[in-house]
């Protein structure tokens, strides 16, 4: 196992020098390049005190060994100061959004869990039953609802119609004066509808997944077997084809981290939640150049990270995987 | 495929209805006029934020512009970009999915660490920063989604080109001196003809939704342009007056991008009915 670990690990540094030369790229591509901003606008400038910046900066260096020093840089998370009025280090700027982020998602991933894999089991189980075709029509129309669409709707109906839940923010103005139990409340109210539509895109997409999965492994010969057996249908399902049939689901939710990640772009920007997707679209507006690209190579590394974990998951819960 | 494919694609009542959904929505690119009376633009002080009425079917937005004639024409950019991007990235997936799977070797090496690089990009923020460095426009709207979008269709290709190119009518082509562009172009392009266009049709719903999105977002295409989008901005901004603005052009876009997944699924089943109802 732990041969197979370290081999896959290997295969991941590559993929990291190739990340990193095209943000590297993508940021020398950027008009007007990181003096520009700077200095374009301001006639005091002359040629020389931007020569003397350009050297300052290392600009005037050849472009690998550029990358060279970017590289070393990156390597110790140092992604530079944002270009916003604060000018504060960008590392710093995301790390204080990443747990929010990171906290909506794992939690739509578990419900995206906790939802599919049932809808998926009982469609298949129950193949062409009025539940699984209306379950079917759920998955397409899922897949076809744009999520922020969906998310105003939700604020419609939650928010202004009905008033049960706050549409914006993680806490209430009052969140200071709460208890505990009444901050967790609170913060648990703001995090429904995020959570929800965050979730909402891999739902339709794991169910139907689940279900063309356990229709792949009914049909295997193993379970033939445990019919004839004379086992009850109840374990056939869940011991015998279930387990087999959740094993590709591990690399699904790892595959998902990218779309759960552009995702809480739209909903945190929708929502007003002080993530880094919001973080990362403010970037995008102001043109803060460090901050976008930090915010590109970060979302890079954890996409990295998710394929890793779904490998080595899949290792873990299937031998074939690791010996082979 | 031929017209065995053709019947069995006109008898999937839902590939049918997506493709009669597709139809409508040309027609609406093609004839706005016929669809809203109003113009999509005109400026009308006096009727801000109007609910649906016999004069503006669907109200009217927060400078007073009718909301159907916002929508009808917005249709012909979600269709434009659709169609371009999708182009976009099904011409360069089928370059490279076609190279790397016909000379393999360090070619092939290349290319697909360079797609594993790609897809190791959240597309969402590989768009946005792209669009952060350009100015948000339609055109650059498509190209960016059209770039970043063809790492999929190249390794179908790749694996669709890996598997016929050992066939046996290849081996034929070639014993009759067939060259290899001849043998890309006429004998393994055609078959790999009918994933490529599910791949395709599939995409032309999610370009869709990309743009929406993007537009919604505001850096998209951008006003006084209508796209479906960016109305949806207008009603996030007066959410708490104007339901009408949220719901149709919602459901506009939801409408479309099922016609498309629907049809994609139905050319799917129909090229190869193995597959069918998985």
């Amino acid at each position: 196992m732990l041969r197979y670990i370290a081999r896959r690990l290997l295969l991941t540094v590559p993929l990291l020098v190739g990340i990193s030369l095209i943000s590297f790229l993508m940021m020398h591509m950027a008009p007007g390049g990181p003096i520009g901003a700077g200095t374009d606008m301001n006639p005091k400038a002359t040629a020389e005190s931007r020569a003397r910046l350009q050297a300052y900066y290392g600009l005037d260096q050849p472009l690998h060994v550029q990358y060279g020093r970017w590289l070393g840089r990156m390597a110790t998370l140092d992604f530079g100061d944002s270009f916003s009025p604060d000018g504060r280090p960008v590392a710093e700027k995301i790390k204080e959004r990443i747990p929010i982020t990171l906290t909506i998602n794992v939690l739509s991933m578990g419900l995206i869990f906790l939802v599919a894999v049932p809808v998926g089991v009982y469609s298949a189980v129950r193949r062409g039953s009025l539940f699984d075709r209306i379950s079917t029509v759920a998955v397409f129309t899922g897949f076809a609802i744009p999520t922020f669409w969906l998310a105003l709707l939700m604020m419609i109906l939650f928010g202004v119609k009905l008033g049960w839940l706050p549409i914006s923010g993680i806490s209430s103005m009052d969140f200071d004066s709460l208890g505990t139990l009444g901050k967790i409340a609170d913060r648990g109210r703001h995090l429904v509808l995020p959570v929800l539509l965050a979730g909402f895109g891999g739902l339709a997409g794991m169910s139907r997944y689940m279900r063309s999965n356990m229709l792949e492994v009914i049909r295997q010969d193993y379970i033939a077997t445990a019919r004839a057996k004379g086992l009850p249908e109840r374990t056939v399902v869940f011991r015998h084809a279930m387990r087999n049939a959740l094993l590709p689901v591990i690399t699904i939710l790892g595959l998902s981290v990218p779309d759960l990640l552009g995702g809480s772009v739209i909903f945190e920007t929708i929502f007003a939640i002080p993530g880094m997707g919001q973080l990362f679209y403010q970037g995008v507006m102001s043109r803060d150049y460090p901050l976008i690209m930090g915010i590109l190579t970060i979302g890079a590394f954890l996409t990295l990270l998710g394929n890793l974990l779904a490998d080595v998951g899949y290792a873990l819960a299937d031998p074939r995987i690791r010996q082979g | 495929m031929g017209r065995d494919f053709a019947h069995r694609l006109l008898r999937n009542r839902l590939a049918a209805a997506g493709g009669a959904v597709i139809l409508f929505f040309f027609l609406v690119s093609a004839l706005p006029g016929l669809f809203a009376s109003h113009e999509p633009n005109r400026i009308d002080i006096v009727n801000i934020l109007r609910p649906p009425s016999a004069a503006h079917p669907l109200g009217t937005d927060d400078l007073g512009r009718d909301v159907l004639a916002r929508v009808v024409h917005g249709a012909r950019v979600s269709l434009k970009v659709g169609f371009v991007a999708v182009g976009i990235a099904t011409a360069l997936g089928l370059l490279v999915g076609l190279l790397s799977g016909f000379y393999g070797g360090w070619v092939d090496a290349v290319l697909m660490r360079f797609v594993d690089m790609m897809l190791c990009f959240p597309t969402f923020f590989l768009i946005l920063s792209v669009i952060a460095f350009l100015e948000p426009s339609i055109w650059n709207i498509m190209a960016v989604i059209g770039l970043t979008g063809w790492m999929g269709v190249a390794r179908l290709v790749r694996a669709e080109t890996l598997s016929i190119k050992e066939r046996d009518f290849v081996a034929a082509a070639r014993a009759q001196g067939a060259g290899d562009a001849r043998i890309i172009f006429r004998h393994v392009l055609p078959n790999t003809l009918a994933p490529i266009l599910v791949a395709a049709t599939l995409g032309v719903a999610g370009a869709i939704l990309t743009e929406s999105a993007l537009s919604f977002l505001g850096i998209g295409v951008q006003p006084p342009t209508p796209s479906w989008g960016n109305i949806l901005t207008a009603g996030k901004d007066n959410i708490e007056y104007a339901w009408w603005l949220s719901l149709f052009p919602g459901l506009a876009i939801l409408v479309t991008v099922l016609g498309y997944n629907l049809l994609g699924e139905g050319i799917r089943d129909a090229a190869d009915p193995r597959l069918k109802g998985r």
